[in-house]
């Protein structure tokens, strides 16, 4: 016994040994800049984070291999799995940190995001949140360090209201309608509660959200719900396995899937593959269309996958919806350092002058189109106290093999929506006694 | 499951004295730890540890001590987290300690009434309705928006931790912030366990029959064990949200989070104070070694998925491992190591 007990404590002092002993940070080299990736690759989630991950690896890859960097400086990243947990992003974010020459954080979960609000404040390091995030953080008064890129859950739930209005005839048409949202319960799920609250009060449209517990694989009770209520349209605020359920209980439920809209998080072949002839027709939303004839996904294909440094295992996913996703976060980070990197110099920045670089991350269709994203994307405009940058939404419809575009690009209702966000992110500043930044303090960035 | 308490081991004419033990680890924790490198392991490892610790103790009290098996821990939690946040929030000029407290009694009252089953119910069937607390505290929290202040996503903002104009922000102030009250409960749990009370609790553990015969109060009992437990068990909420994640969420405490504890303390060892803090540090610590030596060792191989799932595998089986060589939990692990120690020691003394 002692001989084993013995073995036991020396192989478990050497475990301890090895990883204390690991360096927590390589050093960083000449130039370079890199990007903590809290990703998520297995769990309910991982179609969304191998999805997004990847792309977004793949054109970070991309500038390395054709461009060799930005302007000369090298992007470099690892990754960390949260399994979209709060407390391993914490842990991740607290492991990833000590490494020099952080660009921006990306962790695609509003739940760790809400955890890194105060953290990365103190650290003057980019959070972006994507297509996601806390909506008042749109208000860069408040939030210096957030960014909700191309499109906030407001902006998202105002599109989605008007692209319904446009199908129904017009806004006024709205009034007596029915409207479940059928959402999930998680804090991304629940942010745009009080939103859809306030459109139905401004267009006269009754409206009912439903929670689905997380993950989700469970509906059978919110969908008899709602075949009593009869509503006209379904909003289907979903995120990963809850959205094949979603449809699939919808069709035995008697409900058309041409009545159900998804949001962003909704809108991916992952979501209606599974749910197979129950998702012909179903319409969601998104801020990048999918397919891969762009250019720049062409260069992807020919230069990082015939490399063979794809990220993707699976190659049939290149060009989906999460990986376009991945792909215009990847554009537009790289983007960010490109415009600090013109102000402050071709080397490695600090994450105070990339935070710049998004304040004055302004790509217009006609830089998007240089960048080989025409059509995959619009156009971006975030300036110091727009975080958001005005992105512009369409909707597709999936036929059972592919998504096909079915709208112009929609503009959300944004004079509508700055008010109310601007009381929440003062109300915010309030309660922790945050100064309202002015433009001049945007525009000074530390070393 | 131990008797620590009946059996104490006879005393040696050679022994370290009982408090040397608690006192060095004192010492250490704060004299030397907070001296120590980088703020990775004050965030990341030891804020969460001792949150996880005190919960152990709390459930310890309850499920090793007295003998109610409860699954409802995470609940516990979420009720002192949320709690510590409204009090805070809404008596202005409350010190951020009385809110810590009051939403320990908060918990405490929950604990109680979820208690009221264990009167009928035993075992089993215990476990299955402190379930229910699980599922009800839950619901409430998210269904009312007034506990997370109407914030639309439900997650709230932890306030900046400071006592008395003293300000605890920053890595090794956390640290000493949690320190200080896991300590303070700890050695309350300690001393309990060896008065009347702590003795009551093992009569109606052991024989709830015999107990009631030689005269404990068994409904009495069994509800200051759950009074006790959910106390500790709320301020540990606290400190878990306040101290380490600073945001909270009820998704974070989930039934997952109600399962570690549990097997935290099976795996430090049953009805023993310091079994709750070797498994936490085994719960807390040993994912991350793992994930740290693999992602070293394999990185380059595979992707982080891979890793991650086989990380999860070796976890479960050095666990399976662990039950199987050593029943008792880590605790008795560790007894017979030290023992093993001091009785070579004494040998070499001898000869």
């Amino acid at each position: 016994m002692s001989y084993l007990s013995n073995l036991r404590k020396a192989a478990l002092s050497a475990a301890l040994a090895v990883s204390f002993a690991i360096p927590l940070a390589a050093s960083a080299s000449a130039d370079e800049q890199y990007f903590p990736l809290q990703s998520y690759r297995v769990g309910p989630y991982a179609a969304g984070g191998t999805g997004f991950f990847g792309g977004f690896i793949d054109y970070l890859n991309l500038i390395n291999i054709r461009d060799g960097g930005v302007n000369g400086v090298k992007l470099t990243w690892d990754e960390c799995e949260t399994q979209y947990e709060v407390e391993r992003g914490v842990e991740c974010y607290e492991r990833q940190k000590s490494h020099p020459a952080i660009a921006a954080w990306n962790p695609l979960s509003v739940g760790i995001a809400y955890a890194m609000i105060d953290r990365i404040t103190q650290d003057k390091i980019p959070l972006i949140t994507i297509n996601h995030g806390r909506t008042d953080s749109t208000d860069g008064r408040v939030f210096p360090y957030v960014f909700p890129l191309l499109l906030n859950p407001y902006s998202e739930s105002s599109g989605i209201i008007n692209y319904i209005a446009s199908k129904e005839g017009g806004v006024d048409k709205l009034k007596g309608k029915k409207i479940v949202v059928l959402y999930h319960g998680s804090p991304y799920g629940k942010e745009t509660i009080p939103i859809y609250e306030l459109l139905a009060q401004k267009f006269g449209f009754t409206v009912d959200q439903i929670e689905v517990p997380h993950p989700g694989n469970e509906q059978q009770s919110q969908w008899l719900t709602i075949r009593r209520e009869k509503p006209d349209y379904v909003v289907l605020r979903g995120w990963g396995v809850m959205n094949p359920v979603a449809l699939k209980t919808a069709q035995k439920t008697g409900f058309p899937a041409d009545h159900i809209v998804g949001n962003v998080w909704s809108n991916s072949e992952e979501d209606v593959i599974p749910a197979g002839d129950a998702a012909k027709g179903y319409v969601a939303i998104t801020t990048q269309a999918s397919g891969a004839q762009y250019p720049v996904l062409q260069e992807i294909i020919k230069t990082v996958y015939g490399a063979g440094k794809g990220n993707l295992e699976d190659k049939k996913r290149i060009g989906s919806v999460y990986h376009n996703l991945g792909i215009v976060n990847g554009i537009l980070n790289v983007e960010a350092i490109r415009i600090a990197q013109q102000k402050f110099g071709n080397r490695t920045l600090t994450g105070d002058e990339v935070r710049w670089g998004f304040e004055h991350l302004q790509l217009d269709q006609a830089r998007v189109a240089a960048l080989g994203a025409k059509d995959l994307f619009h156009s971006i405009n975030v300036t110091w106290d727009n975080h958001e940058g005005d992105g512009r939404v369409t909707f597709q419809q999936w036929d059972g093999a592919k998504w096909n575009v079915v709208s112009d690009w929609i503009a959300p209702d944004w004079a509508l929506l700055r008010p109310i966000i601007e009381k929440s992110s003062t109300a915010y500043a309030a309660e922790h006694n945050i100064k309202l930044r002015t433009p001049a303090d945007a525009e000074a960035a530390s070393n | 499951m131990s008797t620590a308490v009946v059996d104490r081991p006879a005393s040696s004419p050679w022994r370290i004295p009982a408090w040397a033990g608690p006192v060095a680890v004192l010492a250490i924790a704060y004299g030397v730890l907070p001296f120590l490198g980088g703020s990775y392991i004050f965030e990341a490892i030891l804020t969460p540890f001792l949150a996880l610790s005190l919960a152990a103790v709390g459930l310890n009290l309850l499920t090793g001590y007295a003998g109610q098996l409860s699954l409802g821990t995470a609940a516990f939690m979420a009720v002192g987290a949320f709690a510590a946040y409204n009090f805070n929030l809404r008596i202005h000029g409350l010190p951020l300690i009385v809110s810590i407290a009051l939403a320990g009694f908060s918990a405490a009252a929950i604990g109680i009434a979820f208690g009221l089953p264990s009167l009928r119910l035993r075992g089993f069937y215990l476990a299955v309705s402190t379930l229910a607390a699980q599922f009800f505290v839950q619901w409430a929290l998210t269904k009312f928006g007034w506990f997370s202040n109407n914030n639309p996503s439900g997650v709230i903002d932890a306030p900046a931790l400071a006592i008395f104009g003293i300000s605890f922000d920053g890595p090794v102030g956390r640290y000493l912030f949690a320190l200080t009250i896991v300590v303070a409960l700890t050695a309350f749990a300690y001393r309990l366990a060896n008065t009347q009370t702590g003795h009551n609790f093992i009569a109606v553990r052991d024989n709830e029959l015999a107990a009631k015969v030689i005269g404990v109060p068994v409904l009495k009992t069994k509800l200051l064990a759950f009074a006790i437990s959910s106390f500790m068990i709320g301020v540990a909420g606290a400190l878990w949200a306040f101290a380490y994640l600073r945001t909270v969420e009820p998704a974070g405490f989930n039934l997952d989070r109600s399962f570690e504890i549990l097997f935290i303390i099976i795996i430090g060892g049953l009805a023993s104070i310091r079994g709750a803090f070797f498994g936490a540090a085994l719960i807390v610590v040993f994912p991350l070694i793992l994930s740290r030596v693999g992602s070293f060792l394999l990185g380059g191989l595979f992707d982080s998925g891979v890793l991650d799932m086989s990380q999860r595998i070796v976890l479960g089986a050095l666990i399976i491992v662990f039950l199987i060589a050593e029943p008792d939990g880590l605790v008795a692990l560790w007894d017979r190591l030290t023992k093993g120690f001091l009785r070579s020691g004494e040998a070499t003394r001898k000869s």
